[in-house]
């Protein structure tokens, strides 16, 4: 039995490979060719930045390079984790990632479904065309008109006045428990649209025939949704949080940037931001290394636990 | 017959026209959300400048002029950053498209030898890489520091971009490589010739990814070019010009400032839109084409 298995298998490589011969790699020159060139592109813009991840181990000086500068360990994480902002960063990072993951996938699913009831083909369209827009502007753009519209003159504070929601002027920058929120409605504004499309694909592709059997037995419109569209689109649910899980700790630079500001500091902080001011405006190359260090194999063990979860629920999976 | 009565009476039931009602308002407060900031931007760019600090200019300007955008034609740095992004978008997309093309050609031929490992070389850099400070000099010591390179020599290939070309040429059929051999051509006929023009679609769709992240980047430019004004990117520009407009705020400062009827609000209001709109007039004709790349993207190997 086994061995009818191991020649089964073998068959099936056979089928899928082809055997390594001088003759065959006369014929893919052409392929060879530049595949080398693509892998050493890859060698150098890729890879070779991970050899860099010696510096977190030593004690880093330009003018000695990698290759002649001390080896101190694990010195320089110490001195992370026992520095009070690189805790809070990691705290900003998590909940900041956290926040948006939940908020702009929630108004995805939602807005997809909802757009999906609209029965007017025009409409459906147009307000799916308008819903893409922001994903296609600059955070430079989408964080200048988000300071324009909260600004303490802006048709925020002004709407607010009006009804007497507020007594005078808000600063939401100014506050650091606006920030998460502000940088969650953020997202939210401009990826809403553009992560609404897979999941419209997917429920384009739910059979038809699953509503009008839905509707003969006296479902209405919410049951629909509730018994059709959502168990349709599942396995395009799972499979999106899974990839995003992994991207947790990525949700953090460039609006937090932009946004930021001296007030706002102890909430704003990323990893990323914190990465940036060490390495690059202090030039502690080492210190701004192990701190990246840190974040890609967190985000790695989040991925390989999203995935096992996966796994064992017997869901989609990445890998 | 009567099961269509029925029918028709369920769609007019109360819950339902509830649902529908709810429905139109929440996608009209959606759009509203969406374009009212735009538009208002939009307004401030045409409208006098002193004119705005008054506030009040919602979706039309009350005082109407130009000198917004002859102001913003004029700011040296901001047509410098204009070209170098016109020109890094053009170059970069190019360069991006052909180096996946050829890489997603390559892995996606049945008989190439190195078919997995190719593969898998580029998806591992999809989850792992460097980080910023290893990177940064790394281009350092390669002196794509403070040169125009840095912006389209590094990011060329992108696994994202090539699993999604690849997917697409996975789906043609064989047999348009098989009778292509056997009329003698080479693997470079048959991509170029065959397969590249089928591709058309898909090449389209990644284009676009590439363009519009090179037209939007702005970070680049501020690490690695800022000591250098010859190279830096409209983009980047445009964030000096709003930390600038942030730090001065309506104050009487910038009141006195705008002796004439510009202010730094209105300019940066021009400037936005100048940036947004070759992308805004360009989307909604390639709609179907991200569409396409994204479900392609979203199917796993």
């Amino acid at each position: 039995m086994a061995s009818l298995t191991r020649v089964k298998t073998k068959a099936k490589t056979n089928e899928l490979r082809t055997r390594f011969s001088w003759k065959e790699v006369k014929r893919q020159k052409v392929l060879l060719f530049w595949s080398a060139i693509i892998v050493a592109y890859g060698i150098v813009f890729y890879y070779a930045p991970l050899a860099g991840w010696l510096m977190a181990f030593q004690d880093y000086k330009p003018k000695d390079g990698l290759f002649g500068s001390a080896f101190i360990g694990l010195a320089k994480f110490q001195r992370l984790f026992s520095d009070a902002t690189f805790l809070r960063v990691i705290r900003n990072t998590l909940a900041m990632g956290v926040i948006n993951l939940i908020s702009t996938f929630v108004m995805a699913i939602l807005f997809a479904i909802l757009l999906n009831e609209i029965k007017s083909k025009g409409g459906k369209k147009v307000v799916q065309t308008i819903s893409y827009l922001p994903h296609f502007l600059s955070w430079i753009i989408v964080t200048g008109i988000l300071h324009d519209a909260l600004s303490t003159s802006g048709i925020i504070n002004e709407l607010l006045l009006k009804f007497h929601i507020l007594e005078q002027p808000l600063n939401f920058f100014a506050h650091p428990k606006y920030f998460w929120p502000l940088v969650a409605f953020a997202n939210v504004w401009k990826e809403t649209g553009w992560n609404a499309i897979i999941y419209l694909a997917a429920i384009t592709a739910i059979d038809p025939s699953l509503y009008e059997a839905a509707s003969i037995d006296g479902a209405g419109r919410l049951a629909k949704i509730k018994y059709v569209t959502l168990p349709g689109i599942r396995p395009t649910i799972m499979i999106t949080l899974l990839m995003n899980v992994g991207n947790v700790l990525n949700a953090g630079f460039e609006i937090q940037y932009l946004l930021g500001n001296g007030l706002v500091q102890s909430v704003s902080q990323t990893i990323d931001i914190y990465v940036l001011k060490w390495g690059i405006s202090q030039g502690d190359y080492a210190m701004g290394t192990a701190a990246g260090i840190f974040k890609s194999l967190v985000s790695i063990v989040l991925i390989v636990i999203a995935n096992q979860i996966a796994k064992h629920n017997g869901e989609e999976r990445l890998f | 017959m009567d099961n269509v009565v029925v029918r028709k009476k369920k769609n007019m039931s109360a819950p339902n026209v509830i649902f529908v009602i709810c429905n139109t308002i929440f996608m009209i407060a959606f759009v509203v959300i969406t374009l009212y900031p735009i538009i208002n931007t939009l307004a401030i760019s045409f409208n006098n400048g002193t004119d705005a600090l008054r506030g009040g200019v919602y979706l039309w300007p009350r005082v109407w002029t130009l000198k917004n955008y002859t102001t913003v034609l004029q700011k040296d740095n901001l047509i410098t950053g204009g070209y170098i992004t016109v020109a890094r978008t053009v170059i970069g997309t190019l360069l991006s498209l052909a180096a996946n093309a050829i890489l997603a050609f390559i892995v996606s031929r049945k008989r190439f030898l190195f078919r997995k490992e190719l593969s898998l070389f580029w998806v591992i850099t999809m989850y792992v890489n460097g980080g910023l400070i290893p990177t940064f000099i790394l281009y350092k010591n390669l002196g794509l520091t403070n040169s125009f390179y840095v912006y389209v020599i590094p990011g060329m290939i992108s696994a994202f971009n090539m699993l999604v070309i690849r997917t697409f040429m996975n789906g043609l059929p064989d047999s348009l490589e098989e009778s292509a051999q056997l009329d003698g051509a080479g693997y470079t006929q048959i991509f170029v010739k065959i397969i590249s023009p089928l591709c058309k679609p898909v090449y389209a769709t990644v284009a676009l990814f590439v363009a519009v992240g090179q037209w939007n980047s702005w970070f680049d430019a501020m690490l690695y070019n800022r000591m250098s004004s010859q190279y830096t990117t409209l983009q980047y520009e445009l964030m000096k010009l709003l930390s600038s407009v942030t730090n001065q705020g309506n104050s009487v400062e910038s009141m006195k400032h705008a002796a004439g009827t510009v202010t730094p609000t209105s300019v940066r209001a021009a400037a936005t839109i100048l940036t947004m709109l070759p992308i805004v007039c360009l989307y909604p004709f390639l709609q179907k084409y991200f569409v396409t790349g994204l479900t392609l993207g979203g199917v796993k190997e």
